[in-house]
């Protein structure tokens, strides 16, 4: 498989400030890649490093075997979505598609054809002669979409692009997303701040913190074995128990993420290897599941997630009700100390 | 339940201040109307009801031989604008507003651009300071001073000197049309101080307009393969347009009434806003200077007409 992006060992600093810090990656040609962590981790950074409206202060970015370091945005193959979509005003809906054709140079008729076509693609087929103010948010999304890949990019850089719809249009675009890039075979470069979006979508995700990638993985072994305890804690949701609670189970110095739906309250199940009596301090009803919070002897507190049904609403747990936590000691993923700090 | 009770009993011990301020609340037109109503006067007094006597006077004759105002009413005064000698002072005056919002147009594109795209912190400070300070000073001190840098013997003549340049100087002075004598007694001199003097009012909406456009829309230009030369005639120009014209309407309008500038600055031949001072003042023809005014109160509607039409007023 051919490599798409690669970044070997890439700063970008800012003054002071390490926005990106020694990143290596390589994203393979086709795969739906995406970078997650929350805001100011550099996942934005190392896009537009893709991009090339910014310039890495040290290390080197290959872009389909072409070594783009310097290279100004115009020059390279690859095309972004972005967060505001960043429509031109003046321009209507079919000039805007065209735009990308008509700064190369493609002739009038071909590259109003090519427009229309990509405009059909992301199904907004009879709103070309419109301004992208009189579109709405979902509308000017596509045609963002459409106007970076009517270029037929060989990367194609999309920078947080669902959120600002509403959630149910953020699913089916996750969705239409996901086939479109399946169908033109581009390698999908996707930043994101939402674990759900980047966990449902990609083949590998990057979690970024402080500049630095804590893991790279797929969805399933980043959410079952986070590497570490940011992950385990930005990745779903997860406890992470350390100190006087792993000295408690004999397994000291060391800490393991948890997850919340593997704990489970007052189970006879005997599987369960780990018990402990603990004290609920809250619960809040989540509709498919009910949360508690609960408080380990130490002092330590737990989160535990358990599904609702309508047969277990009668004898569940309160606030203040002591019960038994349970889990498999197998559900305990070890962690490795923070990646940053090597 | 006493704290229900006590709450209901306070509406009937307010003040009668009070009592109106919740009337005015539930009435909010009616304290509209109380707000707008007495600048709405003003200007109908000051600027509509003005503007219509002198709409009114333009049509009143004036006795050549006497020197006299008599109420008689006649087009007289409208048909003379287009004599020969009248018609010169228009063309004159128009052609001159046009140069100066084109010329002060190109000479504040760089400049706005700079302040909305680079200048950061103390250097936009001091970019607003330097751009907008000369409008602090007395408007007749700056065109006077520029009697004086213009002379012949004056700062301007002497820095060409210096520069080696007094040929290129004394090639645009010949240049029959805008050339004269010194550069204080031509066209040339007085286009530039026009331009100097309402320079300022076409910065700023262009700076404006191009500091509303997101970095973004440039980054997108540049992302679909737009050299930035491109990027700046796609997207930041026809973005800056409404900035332009609205800069336009005060480059344009302002030299269009200007009496000041060419008394002081300039060969001789009278601008629209000085016939109209010599017309009501030295002579006394009151018709005739109201028939004048109207001239630059129709183009300017003409103007304003044409550059509504390039979004100029979503800029200001």
């Amino acid at each position: 498989m051919t490599t798409a992006v690669e970044f070997s060992s890439v700063s970008r600093r800012f003054g002071e400030v390490k926005a990106v810090d020694q990143v290596s990656l390589k994203i393979a040609e086709g795969e739906f890649f995406s970078m997650l962590g929350p805001s100011g981790s550099g996942k934005t950074t190392c896009l537009r490093l893709i991009a090339g409206f910014e310039q890495p202060s040290d290390g080197y970015i290959i872009i389909h075997g072409r070594d783009a370091t310097g290279l100004p945005p115009y020059q390279r193959n690859v095309n972004t979505v972005f967060q505001d979509y960043a429509l031109f005003p003046h321009m209507n809906v079919l000039d805007n598609i065209a735009y990308g054709l008509m700064v190369k140079g493609v002739a009038k008729k071909e590259r109003l054809t090519r427009a229309a076509e990509a405009l059909d693609m992301v199904a907004l087929g009879e709103y070309g002669s419109r301004k992208p103010a009189q579109l709405s948010g979902g509308q000017r999304q596509r045609i963002a979409l459409a106007r970076a890949l009517v270029n037929r990019p060989k990367v194609l850089l999309l920078d947080e692009p669902l959120g600002a719809l509403d959630l149910k249009l953020r699913e089916q675009m996750q969705s239409e997303l996901k086939s479109l890039q399946r169908q033109l075979g581009i390698t999908f470069i996707f930043v994101t701040h939402d674990q759900t979006e980047a966990l449902s979508m990609s083949d590998r995700v990057a979690v970024f913190n402080n500049g630095r990638i804590e893991q790279m993985d797929s969805p399933r072994n980043l959410y079952n074995r986070p590497a570490t305890a940011f992950v385990a804690e930005f990745v779903g949701t997860s406890n992470v128990l350390s100190g006087s609670l792993t000295e408690q189970l004999n397994l000291s110095g060391k800490s393991f993420a948890l997850r919340p739906e593997y704990i489970t309250l007052n189970s006879s199940d005997e599987q369960q290897d780990i018990r402990l009596q603990g004290r609920v301090c809250d619960v809040q009803y989540q509709g498919a599941n009910t949360r508690y919070e609960i408080e380990l002897p130490g002092g330590a507190r737990v989160n535990a997630s358990e599904a609702n049904s309508i047969l277990s609403q009668a004898d569940a747990p309160r606030a203040g009700d002591s019960v038994t936590v349970s889990w498999h000691s197998d559900a305990m993923i070890e962690l490795q100390a923070q990646a940053g700090e090597r | 339940m006493t704290a229900i009770s006590g709450a209901s009993a306070s509406p009937a011990v307010r003040s009668a201040a009070g009592r109106f301020a919740d009337f005015l609340y539930r009435r909010p037109n009616f304290y509209l109307l109380l707000l707008l109503v007495p600048p709405l006067l003003w200007f109908g007094a000051v600027y509509i009801a003005s503007l219509l006597s002198l709409l009114w006077q333009s049509l009143y004759t004036f006795d050549d031989f006497t020197m006299t105002v008599s109420h008689t009413l006649t087009l007289a005064n409208y048909t003379q604008l287009f004599d020969a000698a009248n018609f010169d002072i228009i063309v004159r005056t128009v052609v001159m507003a046009l140069a100066v919002s084109v010329f002060s147009a190109m000479l504040a594109f760089p400049v706005a651009y700079y302040m909305a795209r680079y200048a950061t912190g103390r250097t936009k400070a001091f970019f607003y300071i330097a751009v907008m300070l000369p409008m602090w000073t007395s408007y007749i001190v700056k065109a006077y001073a520029w009697t004086l840098l213009l002379a012949k013997e004056g700062v301007t003549s002497w820095f060409i000197h210096g520069l080696g340049l007094d040929a290129v100087l004394q090639f645009l002075l010949d240049i029959p049309g805008i050339g004269g004598n010194t550069l204080s007694t031509s066209n040339i001199g007085r286009f530039f101080v026009f331009t100097y003097i309402w320079l300022p009012f076409m910065i700023l909406p262009i700076q404006a307009a191009l500091e509303r456009l997101p970095p973004s829309l440039l980054q997108a230009s540049a992302d679909l393969g737009a050299n930035p030369l491109r990027t700046f005639r796609h997207v930041i120009f026809p973005l800056a347009i409404p900035g332009i014209a609205a800069g336009s309407i005060f480059t344009f309008s302002l030299t269009l009434g200007d009496y000041i500038v060419p008394q002081l600055v300039g060969p001789p031949g009278l601008f629209l806003g000085s016939m109209v001072y010599v017309q009501q003042g030295a002579i006394g023809n009151m018709p005739m200077a109201a028939a004048f005014t109207l001239v630059p109160v129709v183009l300017i509607a003409v103007y304003l007409s044409m550059v509504k039409k390039l979004g100029a007023f979503d800029a200001l």
